[in-house]
């Protein structure tokens, strides 16, 4: 199956070290990692485990110290703000804390434009911008006439979290990394937010990489998933042969610590 | 945005420290308007002319005068006529006649003359007495009567043919003008200067220049240290280390000897009011720079920066929206005490005689220069120098305040 799928973005040998000498920290150690159409692909580690760093250098908005990164079979080139600008047209993200995602003193609407204008509809008459983002929010089951002259700060973690939803939705990137996005937010938006997620990468045939320190969410939308322990990659493959047929000791650890609620109350007696 | 600044208006000390500000401003842009004197103009023939009212003798004469009959006039009179020596010297003829002195109070005039209208005798010598005391107090007796006569002053002309003086007018103990029909009457609320100016004029003017000075050094020193801080807080690397060594240079060298430096090298002609700000501005930005470039290392790493970065903004965009928004608050405070520490520069340069140059504009920091040169503060004459740093202090306070009351609500765990 996989050969036939077209190989997006791929990793080789990547690393990043912080500091120098004694203060020499190992954020990424030699991290390979492919990346087909239309997978979901999950990396799950603990917290420090180098999950954002390698989402960060994968986006192009640091440096790697070695490696080099394909995209699309072709070794990215991010050398000028123009080329970067290309770059970012294919792969977006979203980020794990949405109240410091925005910029405090933007208007909602300022996020949605800037969408727009990238994707080549500065020009568009007014009328057009504003059905675009009617529909982007609506299709987060936003209503664009409440949000329109706010600030970001004005709306709920988990709405704020959609609309970074409908930011994609808007830019149609190739590749998205979600980087931890529902880690902030409460278990019922968390449902929602996955599922409108899931239901934009139908939408717009996405390939997805999805950074998370929960194994069970990470084993509920993935199709192949890697478990990184301090900077590597200890283990990889589909997501049911690693989750139900656990090799490694971490990879095992990782999921005992899911808590069981059964185990603890047995909620069939009360 | 809004809800930030009713906030800052809110904080008492910010309210205090922009009323003190406020009303200095409009002091600087109002009394020029109702009082249109140049201020360097020199009215005064002399120096240190005391703060008063200043009526025109002679168009005083030629006001209509009006008789009235006051209780105790002649009296105040004489007080204000008998000084403090001659005072010493009656009390010294009294104690030297047998009253102990400790009975004689010298500055109840009432009694003092009294004592002396009773016991003076010219005859009269004690053991060590000259004759050139005796005559001393015996001149002392005739102008103490004179003072108590009752009689007119004569206004005379010389008549310009035999030259004898021709009686013109009479003006009785009783007369009085109203002060507001002389023609010419000038309030010195402040007095004069050495070079017999008015004080007070050239106090709001040297304030205005002064915080003209502190506003362009202000904005000099911010504009660099912000460019600079933004620059190489946020590029990092190479050009972070070039900035950086600049600024560490700046720093490890004292400003105000630098300041001295400058000023001196450029020489007294070149030397105005706009370039000594200009040079104090280019001295005193190090500190900006450094507090704005570790505020944009901790910025830079933000999530928002990077979706900025996402949404393919330049990196001239993203310093001015999402960089500069955030350290706005900031800026403005360094701004405020540029601005004071920009005057008190003015002042200690000027002091030092480095300041602009004396022909054009006065400044707080040249008053004190002057006044310093011809020992007002030795002669006594508070009014030269006293306003001046009253002056400055109100306005370095009342910057101050505003500033504490900002960052009181830009850092709220200062709050009290």
């Amino acid at each position: 199956m996989t050969l036939e799928k077209k190989l997006y973005l791929s990793a080789k040998g990547v690393s990043k070290v912080f500091g120098f000498g004694n203060q020499k920290t190992v954020a990424v150690d030699n991290v390979d990692l492919d990346l087909y159409e239309g997978e979901v692909v999950s990396i799950v580690g603990e917290s420090g485990s180098g999950k954002t760093t390698l989402s960060k250098i994968l986006l192009g908005l640091i440096n790697q110290t070695e490696g080099d990164i394909y995209f699309q079979g072709v070794k990215r080139d991010i050398s000028s703000h123009a080329k970067k600008r290309e770059y970012w047209k294919n792969i977006q993200a979203i980020f794990q804390d949405p109240f410091s995602s925005y910029n405090t003193f933007n208007k909602i609407d300022t996020v949605l434009l800037d969408c727009i204008n990238m994707r080549g509809g500065k020009y568009f008459p007014r009328e057009k911008k504003i059905e675009l983002m009617k529909e982007a929010c609506s299709f987060v089951n936003l209503k664009f006439e409440e949000l329109t002259n706010k600030y970001p700060f004005e709306l709920s973690g988990g709405q704020m979290q959609r609309l970074m939803i409908a930011r994609i939705f808007l830019l149609k990137p190739k590749i998205l990394l979600a980087d931890e996005p529902t880690s902030m937010i409460d278990a019922c938006s968390r449902a929602t937010i996955l599922d409108e997620l899931m239901h934009l990468r139908k939408e717009i045939g996405m390939t997805i990489i999805f950074i998370t320190h929960d194994i069970g969410l990470a084993y509920y939308v993935s199709d192949k998933v890697c478990i990184m322990e301090k900077g590597r990659f200890v283990e990889t493959g589909t997501a049911d042969s690693v989750i139900l047929t656990p090799h490694h000791a971490y990879t095992k650890r990782l999921i005992n610590d899911v808590p069981k609620i059964h185990e603890e109350w047995d909620l069939t007696t009360v | 945005m809004k809800h930030t600044l009713r906030q800052i208006f809110r904080s008492p000390n910010f309210v205090v420290g922009f009323s003190i500000f406020s009303l200095i401003i409009l002091t600087v842009i109002i009394y020029p308007i109702f009082v249109p004197n140049p201020p360097l103009q020199i009215i005064a023939q002399g120096t240190f002319f005391e703060p008063g009212i200043y009526v025109n003798t002679y168009d005083s004469f030629n006001a209509p005068s009006y008789t009235l009959k006051l209780d105790g006039a002649d009296s105040k009179r004489i007080a204000s006529k008998l000084n403090d020596e001659d005072r010493l010297a009656m009390q010294e003829w009294l104690v030297g006649f047998g009253i102990p002195e400790n009975e004689i109070d010298i500055h109840d005039t009432e009694a003092l003359l009294n004592l002396w209208n009773t016991n003076f005798d010219p005859t009269k010598r004690f053991p060590g007495m000259t004759n050139a005391d005796r005559n001393y107090f015996i001149r002392l007796n005739n102008s103490v009567q004179g003072l108590l006569s009752t009689d007119p002053a004569i206004i005379a002309v010389t008549d310009e043919e035999t030259g004898s003086l021709v009686e013109t007018d009479r003006v009785q103990q009783t007369d009085y003008i109203n002060v507001s029909q002389v023609a010419n009457v000038r309030i010195l609320p402040l007095g004069t200067d050495n070079f017999g100016r008015d004080v007070l004029t050239e106090l709001i003017a040297a304030t205005r220049v002064s915080l003209l000075i502190g506003f362009v050094a202000g904005i000099v020193a911010t504009l660099i240290g912000l460019i600079l801080g933004l620059v190489s807080g946020y590029l990092g690397g190479l050009v972070d280390d070039v900035i950086m060594f600049i600024t560490n240079l700046f720093t490890v060298i004292p400003s105000f000897v630098l300041l001295i430096l400058i000023s001196f090298s450029i020489g007294q002609d070149q030397r105005g009011a706009f370039t000594i700000a200009v040079v104090i501005g280019f001295t005193s930005w190090v500190w900006t720079a450094r507090a704005v470039r570790s505020q944009v290392i901790s910025l830079r790493n933000r999530d928002h920066v990077n979706l900025s970065k996402l949404s393919g903004h330049s990196i001239v965009y993203i310093i001015v929206n999402d960089i500069l928004p955030y350290i706005a608050s900031y800026v403005v405070m360094a701004f405020i005490l540029q601005i004071s520490s920009g005057i008190l520069a003015e002042a200690g340069l000027s002091i030092l005689g480095l300041g602009p140059r004396t022909t054009e504009v006065p400044t707080l920091g040249l008053m004190m220069n002057w006044a310093m040169i011809y020992q007002a503060h030795i002669l006594g004459k508070w009014w030269a120098y006293f306003p001046v740093i009253v002056t400055i202090a109100l306005i370095a306070f009342s910057m101050n305040l505003m500033n504490t009351g900002m960052d009181q609500v830009f850092n709220p765990t200062l709050r009290d």
